[in-house]
C-alpha cells in the first residue's frame, strides 16, 4: 500500500481515566476515501478513540500520529483536527435547534467572521450547493428543531461537508434511524467515499457494518483485536471477534400465559392511529413493529396515559381505565421505557446509583422521605450485575458511561419498579450484540415471572426470537397480526418493509 | 428569520393596534399627540432595559439584577458629578457605561468562572448590589442633581391643542439602542452565534465558539443598557431615589417574555421585546384613562402574560396532531 493513500495512522494509543484503562496500545489506520468501521461492545473504547483522534481527549504519552505519510505528531489538538479536515458527527449531533438548516450548515462562517454582515440569500444558496452535492432533499429555510432525527443527521453531514471535511467520523449515526432512513444514510456515506472523503463509521448493527464498510477495526476491552477486510466476514464471526464468545441467538420458548391484563378495543387517536384492538396476557411478550411513523410509539403513549385516545377503550384486568396522565398509568403497574432514552430517561449529572433508583426512591426510603443510601447502592449493584453494565464506580455521574451502558441504566430504572405491564420502545438501540442477548434474557425471565411485555422494535430478528405474537402497523392501522411460531425471520422482515 | 417569532410579533402588533383603536373610541384623550408622546417618554427607560435583557435571554441566560445595577449607576454617577463640580452629559454617559458594564461583567464572571446558574447568580448580585446601595446611601435620595441632568432636552416639539407635545432625549437614546441591538442580533454573524449559543451551549462550544466571550458580551451589554437606562431615569424624574427601580426587573422580564423570548434561550427578538413593553404600557395607560383602579393593572398584566404564554404553547394541548414532523 502506498503511504500517500493512508489518511491517518495512529499508533500505540493508550488512554487512562484515573486507574481505568479505556484504551491500551491501540493502532488504527484509515485509508483515503475508505469506509472504515469501528466495532466492539459497549464501553470498549470506540468513542474514546474517536475523541483522541479529534483532539477532544489527549492520549497518554507514547502515541504517534501521521497524516498522509507525513507530519508526525505525538498528539492531536482540536486546532490540528480542524486544519486537517477531521470532523466528527457526534451521537447527539451538536446542532442548533433554533437556527435554520442553512444557518446550521454555515455556522462555522459566523464563528470565523462574527462581524461580517449576514447575507441570508447567500447562506441558503451555499447550503443548497452542499445539499445538492449529497443528492438529498432539505429545505435550507426550515428550523432544525422542527426536523426529524434523520433529517437533522443530514444537516450535520452537510455541515461537515461545507467545512471541507477530508475525514468524517460518525458515532452511531444509525442508532435512532429506521430501516429506510438508514439506507438513505448509507447511500450518502457511499457518495462521500466516492468523493474521496474517508469515513469512519460506528454501529452496533452488524449487518450494516458488513454492508457498507471495506474494513473493520475491532476493539475489545480497550485493546485492538485487529483490522479485518469485511469481504468474507460474517456477522457470527464478527460477533465472536468482538466478544470473544460464540453467541447463539435462541428462540423464546414460551410458557403458559395467565389471564388477560391489557386489552385495547378499537382505540383511535385522530391523525395517529385507528381501530387498534389487541389483548395481552400475563407472561406474554407481544411485538409491535412497523416502520417509524407507523404509530407504534403513539400507541404506547396512549396506553401509558401520556396522550388521550379520541375513541375506543383500554381495559386493564378487564376494567376500563381512563388515565389522566402517566402517573395514573404507573399506579396501575405500567412502565414505559421510551424511545429517546438518552434525552428523556436519565439525569446526566446524577450518579448511576441515583438514576437507577429514582423510580423506586419512595419504596426504598425508610422511614418515609429519608433516602436510604445503602439500599440504593444494593439495588444498583444488583442491576449492574444483571444487566452487565460496564462501570468503574456507580457513584460517578451517568454521563461518564458509554452510550450503550447509559441505555442499560434506564432499563434498570424501570425494571426496578417491578411493573405488571412494561412497554419497551426499541430497547436495544445502540446496545451491543452481547448485551442485546443479555437484555432479552432478562426480558424473558421477567415474562416467565408473569410480567406482560410489549416490545416495540423494527428489527425482525428481535421480534422473531423474543415474542409470542406480534402486530405489524402500517399508517396507524394493524396490517398483520400473527403468532410468532407460525412464521420465520425472513417473512417478518418482508412484512415490515413491505 | 423564524416564523414562530414573526407570528408572536404579529400577534402583539395586532393586539396593540386593536387596543389603541378601542381606546381611541372609548376615551377622548388616548388619541392625542400629547398622550402618545407621554407614553413614549415614560417607556423609554423600560425599552432600554428590555433590549438589554432580550440579548441575555436569547443567549440562554437570565439576569434580574439589572434594575439594581441601574440604581447603583444613577447614584454613583450623580455623586461623582456633584463631587467634580457638575460634569456634563458626555462624562455622565461614559461613567454610566463603565459602571454598568463592570457590574454586568461581575455577573458574567460568577456565571462562567464559578459556574453558578444565571438566575441564582443574579438573585445574589441583586441582593448584594441593593444591600450595598442602601447601606452606603442609608436610603437617602439626591434631589439637587446637576443642571445638565436636570434640564429636560426636547427633541421633537409639536403644537397640539393648547399646549405642546414634546418628545425628550431618553426616547431617542432608546431608539438608538434598539437599532444597534437589532443590528448585531440579526445583521451580523455574531447575532447568529448568540442564538446558537442559547440554543445549544454544548454545540456552540464544539463549534469553536468562545463561551466566555459570549457570556461577557451579553451580560456586559445588559449592564451597558442598565447603566444608560439608569441615568435616563434620573434625568426623567430629576432625582435619584435608591429604591426607585426596585421591582422593575419583573415588569421588564414579563414584557420581554411576552415578546417571544424564551427562558432557556435561542428565541426572542428586539422588536418583540419593544412590542411587549409597549403593549403593557398601552394597557396601563388605557386603565388610567378609563378611570379603572390602578390596582387592576398588575392583575391584568398577569392575565395577559399567562394567556399569551399559553396561546403560544396551545398546540401541545390539542388532541389533533395535524402536522406530522416525521417523514421519510
Ligand atoms: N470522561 C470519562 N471518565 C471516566 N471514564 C470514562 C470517561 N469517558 C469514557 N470512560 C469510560 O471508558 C470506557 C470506554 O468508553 P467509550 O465511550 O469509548 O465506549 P464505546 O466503545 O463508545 O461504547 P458504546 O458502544 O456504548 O458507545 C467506558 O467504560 C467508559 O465508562
Ligand atoms: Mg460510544
Amino acid at each position: 500500500m502506498n503511504e500517500k493513500n493512508i489518511a491517518i495512522s495512529a499508533k500505540s494509543i493508550t488512554k487512562h481515566f484515573g486507574d481505568f484503562t479505556a484504551l491500551y496500545n491501540v493502532d488504527f489506520e484509515l485509508r483515503t476515501g475508505e469506509i472504515h468501521c469501528l466495532a466492539g461492545e459497549n464501553g470498549c473504547g470506540k468513542s474514546t478513540l474517536i475523541k483522541i483522534i479529534n483532539g477532544v481527549y489527549q492520549p497518554d504519552p507514547g502515541a504517534k500520529f501521521s497524516f498522509e505519510g507525513k507530519l508526525e505528531k505525538k498528539q492531536i489538538l482540536p486546532s490540528d483536527a480542524k486544519r486537517l479536515g477531521i470532523h466528527v458527527i457526534w451521537q447527539d449531533l451538536a446542532l442548533f435547534p433554533d437556527l435554520t438548516v442553512a444557518e446550521n450548515i454555515i455556522f462555522d462562517h459566523y464563528v470565523a467572521k462574527p462581524f461580517k454582515l449576514i447575507n441570508n440569500k447567500k447562506a441558503c444558496s451555499d447550503a443548497q450547493i452542499v445539499i445538492n452535492q449529497l443528492g438529498i432533499f432539505l429545505d435550507p429555510r426550515s428550523r432544525v428543531g422542527d426536523l426529524s432525527i434523520a433529517k437533522r443527521q443530514l444537516v450535520a453531514i452537510c455541515r461537515v461537508i461545507h467545512a471541507k471535511a477530508r475525514i468524517v467520523f460518525m458515532d452511531e449515526p444509525t442508532a435512532s434511524l429506521t430501516k429506510k432512513e438508514t439506507e438513505n444514510l448509507l447511500a450518502i456515506v457511499r457518495t462521500l467515499s466516492s468523493q474521496g472523503i474517508s469515513v469512519v463509521f460506528v454501529s452496533h448493527r452488524l449487518g450494516e457494518v458488513l454492508d457498507i464498510c471495506e474494513r473493520v477495526t475491532i476493539l475489545r476491552d480497550g485493546k485492538s483485536v485487529g483490522t479485518f477486510p469485511t469481504q468474507g466476514m460474517t456477522q457470527k464471526k464478527l460477533t465472536s471477534l468482538m466478544t470473544g464468545l460464540d453467541i447463539e441467538l435462541t428462540k423464546r420458548n414460551n410458557s403458559n400465559f395467565g389471564p388477560t391484563v391489557l386489552e385495547l378495543k378499537n382505540l383511535s387517536r385522530i391523525g395517529e392511529f385507528e381501530g387498534i384492538s389487541f389483548s395481552l396476557r400475563k407472561g406474554e411478550i407481544l411485538g409491535l413493529t412497523g416502520l417509524l411513523g407507523s404509530g407504534r410509539t403513539e400507541i404506547a403513549h396512549a396506553i401509558f396515559g401520556m396522550t388521550k385516545a379520541t375513541s375506543g377503550e383500554i381495559k386493564i384486568d378487564g376494567e376500563a381505565v381512563n388515565f389522566k396522565s402517566n402517573v395514573d398509568a404507573i399506579a396501575k403497574g405500567i412502565a414505559y421505557v421510551s424511545e429517546d432514552r438518552l434525552r428523556l430517561g436519565l439525569d446526566q449529572m446524577q450518579s448511576i446509583n441515583m438514576n437507577s433508583a429514582v423510580t423506586v426512591i419512595g419504596k426504598l426510603s425508610k422511614p418515609a422521605f429519608f433516602l436510604h443510601p445503602a439500599a440504593i447502592r444494593a439495588l444498583c449493584t444488583d442491576w449492574i450485575k444483571l444487566l452487565k453494565i460496564k462501570v468503574s464506580n456507580p457513584a460517578l455521574p451517568v454521563s461518564s458511561l458509554s452510550g450503550g451502558n447509559q441505555q442499560r441504566v434506564v432499563l434498570a430504572k424501570w425494571l426496578a419498579t417491578k411493573p405488571k405491564i412494561i412497554i419497551l420502545d426499541s430497547p436495544t438501540v445502540g446496545v451491543d450484540v452481547g448485551a442485546k442477548v443479555g437484555i432479552f434474557d432478562i426480558v424473558r425471565k421477567l415474562s416467565d415471572e408473569g410480567m406482560a411485555i410489549i416490545l416495540i422494535s423494527d428489527e425482525a430478528s428481535e421480534i422473531y426470537h423474543n415474542t409470542d405474537s406480534f402486530l405489524v402497523l402500517k399508517s396507524g392501522r394493524i396490517s398483520f397480526s400473527m403468532k410468532t411460531s407460525e412464521v420465520n425471520e425472513e417473512k417478518i422482515e418482508g412484512i415490515i418493509n413491505a | 428569520m423564524l416564523n414562530y417569532l414573526k407570528k408572536v410579533e404579529l400577534i402583539l402588533l395586532l393586539l396593540l393596534i386593536f387596543l389603541s383603536v378601542f381606546l381611541s373610541y372609548t376615551t377622548d384623550s388616548f388619541l392625542t399627540l400629547q398622550n402618545l408622546f407621554d407614553i413614549l417618554n415614560n417607556q423609554a427607560v423600560s425599552i432600554i432595559f428590555a433590549v438589554g435583557l432580550v440579548v441575555v435571554l436569547m443567549a440562554g441566560g437570565i439576569d434580574i439584577s439589572f434594575s439594581i445595577v441601574a440604581s447603583v449607576v444613577q447614584y454613583i454617577v450623580v455623586t461623582i458629578m456633584i463631587l467634580i463640580g457638575g460634569g456634563n452629559w458626555f462624562l455622565g454617559i461614559c461613567l454610566a457605561i463603565i459602571i454598568g458594564v463592570s457590574l454586568g461583567f461581575f455577573n458574567a464572571l460568577l456565571i462562567c468562572k464559578f459556574r453558578i446558574v444565571s438566575i441564582v447568580a443574579t438573585i445574589g448580585t441583586f441582593n448584594l448590589f441593593f444591600g450595598l446601595l442602601m447601606y452606603f446611601t442609608k436610603g437617602h435620595s439626591i434631589y439637587n442633581i446637576p443642571d445638565w441632568l436636570y434640564e429636560p432636552i426636547p427633541i421633537i416639539d409639536v403644537a397640539s391643542g393648547n399646549s405642546n407635545a414634546i418628545l425628550y432625549l431618553p426616547i431617542i437614546v432608546a431608539v438608538f439602542l434598539v437599532l444597534i441591538t437589532w443590528f448585531f442580533l440579526t445583521r451580523i454573524g455574531f447575532g447568529r452565534i448568540i442564538i446558537g449559543f442559547g440554543s445549544d451551549l454544548e454545540a456552540a462550544r464544539r463549534s469553536g465558539v468562545n463561551v466566555f466571550l459570549v457570556q461577557f458580551f451579553v451580560y456586559g451589554w445588559l449592564g451597558l443598557c442598565a447603566g444608560i437606562g439608569g441615568l435616563m431615569q434620573s434625568h426623567i424624574v430629576r432625582e435619584v431615589v435608591p429604591n426607585a427601580l426596585y421591582g422593575r426587573e419583573l415588569d421588564i422580564l414579563s414584557a420581554v417574555v411576552l415578546g417571544g423570548a424564551v427562558l432557556g434561550g435561542g428565541r426572542g427578538t428586539v422588536w418583540g421585546a419593544v412590542l411587549g413593553v409597549m403593549l403593557l404600557a398601552v394597557v396601563q395607560n388605557g386603565l388610567n384613562l378609563l378611570g379603572i383602579t390602578p390596582f387592576a393593572f398588575k392583575l391584568i398584566v398577569g392575565l395577559i402574560f399567562l394567556v399569551a404564554i399559553s396561546a403560544v404553547n396551545i398546540h401541545r394541548f390539542l388532541p389533533l396532531k395535524v402536522v406530522n414532523t416525521r417523514e421519510d
